[in-house]
């Protein structure tokens, strides 16, 4: 039988996504742009959740602030790419291990 | 006279002093010199000039306020003068020799490097001196007696980079504080209670406490025996006598002009004056009274016992001055005020030229002070030489010299007062008298006589001080030939005008007494010369016909002579007694009470508990952003956990 795709199926990915941008962000030693790729992951993890939470419960509040996260989130990376291209101009490297500056 | 110059007396040195020790650099040594010497012979002149009018004329004595010192509740303090006859004399005794000194400094001095500072100090110790004396009041006596004390100090000190002598200066100090308190004791017993401090209001009120007691820890003492008790401590630690000595054969270590200031002359003979000063509050105690003359027999018994095989020059005159202090004492413990005055005026004069002729003869042999690295230099000395013998036989007892008129009547007094007790006294001494010979004598042969036993380098700088030297021992020659023949109507107490004041009925009291004292059995009258004149001839025999005698004799009575030599071994004990546990409780509070507590647990702990903590807390701040995010997550996941759970 085929099993219908339900809102625990949605709820499923999103974690395993979520989970991923996680992950990668701590055990990632090389390169910043991934931690930005990274989080971006974890954000649309949050945003699937949104969005099947909204099906699921005939709201569309849920989708509507996804479409809002969206484009915060694309702000976002466009200042954190910002970041990282002044960041390679003053270090010569964006390599995480490097980027150390801040240690006590 | 007006009231102007007698206080011109006490303050001139003052100002010369601190235009010397300010000033200094400004107007250089010979300006410092110069303006000391000029305030001190000034009030040398102007005391002389008192000496005649109070002593002499018998004018009545002179009692003035100069300001009101203290003003508080109760009690009123003037700083001021009283010169009565006592107080004469100790002006002439101190400004004169000071002045000598002052001058004789200027040849002795000549090669040092600080000679401002030299005079400074030594114009202050004249005006704190001549303030003691000088004082109307107990307090302001006190603020002399601190004031001598400080300036010994500085005195003794003054060549500061010697180790030995920054030793010395300390331990004078020390020790005269530790006396010191008994003085402040007795000053505050008398305030509370006279209710005052001035000599005029204390001396009328004695009779009426003399039957007063005061409980102290369960016994009952007279309070003016108490009080009487206390200034004799205080008395005791200024001149030096004995359990209070120690500080005073170390107290050489200072430049030998000081030495003959303040260490013969005038600063330890400050408690005999207060014993003359208080003498009728003395009147009043005549069990601590019997203690004065214990204590000062034993003492002048004791140092001469040490004088006689010491080997430093100047340590032999010290302990001879430690001696004589005894003998001064004693004099006040049978009621002889006026002898013991009388022989601290004799003394002063006679000691002060030993110590200067001593200061000479080191000066000549290239500052050495070994007597036994010393002898027949006395062709090349042919001033010192004569001047130094006199002092010697003056100090032995010699007629005419001063010594003989005063020491002679200190032992008949003791004789002829005292019953059994005075007996003892007079064989004590006696013995003292015949040490005193022999140590004097032993002196003079080992310095100048025999065979040189300097080198050869030594040998050929030998030479006579300069004028500047010699004159001021020639003045206090003069002193200590003519002093006897010219005071000895002081042994009389009527001379004293009521300066001294002595119980009635007592022997010395009365002219009758008086002439029965000096009307001894001729055996008792003679033993004492007799004995000297056999003294100073073993010296004669033992140190210049058969030298090898002394040698063999402290071989053959090696235990007696170790513990002459090593002074009793006093300064051990007190270094077991006193200065060791002293050295162990500061050391144990300073390791454990401050270092191992205080420390440990206060400023060292609180910074060790600090760091600590800083240096674990910053391993948390590594500067990567995956360890603050893990933590953030962490931390998000733990907070999401505690509310959902």
């Amino acid at each position: 039988m085929l099993a219908t795709v339900g809102l625990t199926h949605y709820l499923v990915v999103a974690a395993i996504l979520f989970t991923i941008g996680v992950l990668g962000i701590f055990i990632n030693r090389k390169n910043i742009i991934l931690v930005l790729m990274c989080i971006e992951m974890m954000l649309l993890a949050v945003n699937i959740n949104m969005v099947s939470f909204s099906a699921f419960l005939q709201d569309l509040a849920g989708q509507i602030f996804t479409f809002f996260i969206l484009t915060v989130a694309a702000a976002e990376v466009a200042i954190g790419l910002a970041i990282v291209t002044v960041f390679f101009r003053n270090r010569g490297s964006i390599e995480v291990d490097d980027t150390n500056m801040m240690k006590g | 006279m007006t009231t102007e110059m007698y206080f011109a007396i006490v303050l001139l040195p003052l100002f010369a002093s601190i235009i010397a020790g300010l000033g200094g650099k400004r107007i250089g040594d010979v300006g410092a010199m110069a303006i000391t010497i000029g305030g001190v012979v000034t009030s040398f002149l102007l005391s002389a000039w008192a000496f005649i009018e109070i002593a002499v004329l018998n004018k009545p004595a002179i009692e003035a306020d100069l300001y009101t010192w203290i003003s508080t509740g109760t009690l009123t303090l003037s700083f001021g003068i009283l010169i009565d006859k006592l107080t004469a004399v100790m002006l002439i005794v101190v400004t004169s020799v000071s002045a000598m000194v002052h001058i004789y400094s200027v040849g002795y001095m000549h090669h040092d490097a600080s000679r401002a500072r030299f005079f400074s100090y030594l114009s202050l110790f004249t005006f704190t001196m001549l303030a003691l004396v000088t004082a109307p009041n107990l307090v302001q006596m006190f603020l002399g007696w601190e004031g001598v004390g400080l300036a010994s100090y500085l005195l003794i000190g003054f060549w500061f980079k010697k180790e030995s002598a920054n030793l010395a200066s300390m331990k004078a100090f020390i020790v005269n504080r530790i006396a010191d308190v008994g003085l402040i004791l007795g000053l505050l017993t008398a305030f509370a209670v006279f209710g005052t401090l001035s000599f005029s209001g204390i001396f009328p009120a004695l009779e009426s406490v003399a039957a007063k007691d005061y409980v102290f820890f369960g016994y009952n003492f007279a309070v003016l025996e108490l009080m009487a008790f206390f200034f004799l401590i205080g008395a005791m630690g200024k001149s030096a006598q004995f359990g209070f000595h120690t500080w005073l054969p170390d107290a050489m270590e200072g430049p030998t002009p000081v030495s003959a200031l303040i260490h013969a002359a005038t600063m330890v003979t400050a408690g005999v004056f207060l014993l003359a000063r208080l003498s009728p509050l003395f009147e009043h105690a005549t069990e601590v009274l019997t203690l004065v003359a214990i204590v000062g027999a034993i003492t002048a018994l004791f140092a001469a016992s040490i004088g006689l095989v010491q080997k430093d020059i100047k340590r032999v005159i010290a302990y001879s001055t430690c001696s004589q202090l005894g003998y001064m004492f004693f004099a006040c413990g049978i009621s002889a005020y006026s002898a013991a005055i009388f022989h601290l005026m004799t003394h002063a004069f006679f000691k002060a030229l030993l110590f200067l002729a001593a200061g000479s003869v080191i000066h000549a042999m290239s500052d050495e002070q070994d007597m036994f690295k010393m002898g027949g230099i006395r062709k090349m000395l042919p001033y010192t030489y004569p001047l130094m013998w006199i002092g010697s036989l003056a100090l032995m007892g010699i007629p005419p010299l001063a010594g003989f008129y005063s020491k002679d009547f200190i032992l008949e007094a003791a004789f002829a007062t005292g019953g059994d007790m005075g007996v003892i006294l007079y064989i004590l001494g006696v013995a003292a008298a015949l040490m005193t010979a022999f140590y004097s004598c032993r002196v003079m042969f080992l310095t100048f006589h025999g065979k040189p036993r300097a080198s050869k380098e030594v040998m050929s700088h030998v030479h006579e001080s300069p004028w500047v030297m010699v004159g001021p021992m020639v003045f206090l020659c003069v002193g200590a030939v003519l002093a006897g023949i010219l005071g000895h109507g002081m042994t009389d107490t009527a001379w004293w005008n009521g300066a001294i004041v002595i119980a009635e009925g007592h022997l010395l009291g009365t002219p009758e007494g008086l002439a029965e004292v000096h009307h001894t059995s001729a055996f008792i009258k003679y033993l004492p010369l007799v004995l000297v004149l056999f003294a100073a001839w073993v010296a004669y025999v033992v140190y210049i016909k058969r030298t090898n005698i002394p040698a063999r004799f402290a071989v053959a009575v090696d235990p007696l002579y170790s513990w002459a030599l090593n002074k009793w071994y006093i300064d051990e004990l007190y270094d077991l007694l006193f200065v060791r546990p002293t050295r162990w409780l500061g050391s144990f509070l300073w390791h454990r009470g401050d270092e191992g507590t205080i420390n440990r647990f206060g400023p060292d702990g609180i910074a060790f508990v600090t760091e600590a903590s800083g240096q674990t807390m910053r391993r948390f701040q590594t500067g990567y952003i995956y360890h603050y995010a893990f933590i953030l997550m962490v931390g998000v996941m733990a907070l999401v956990t505690w509310f959902i759970l």
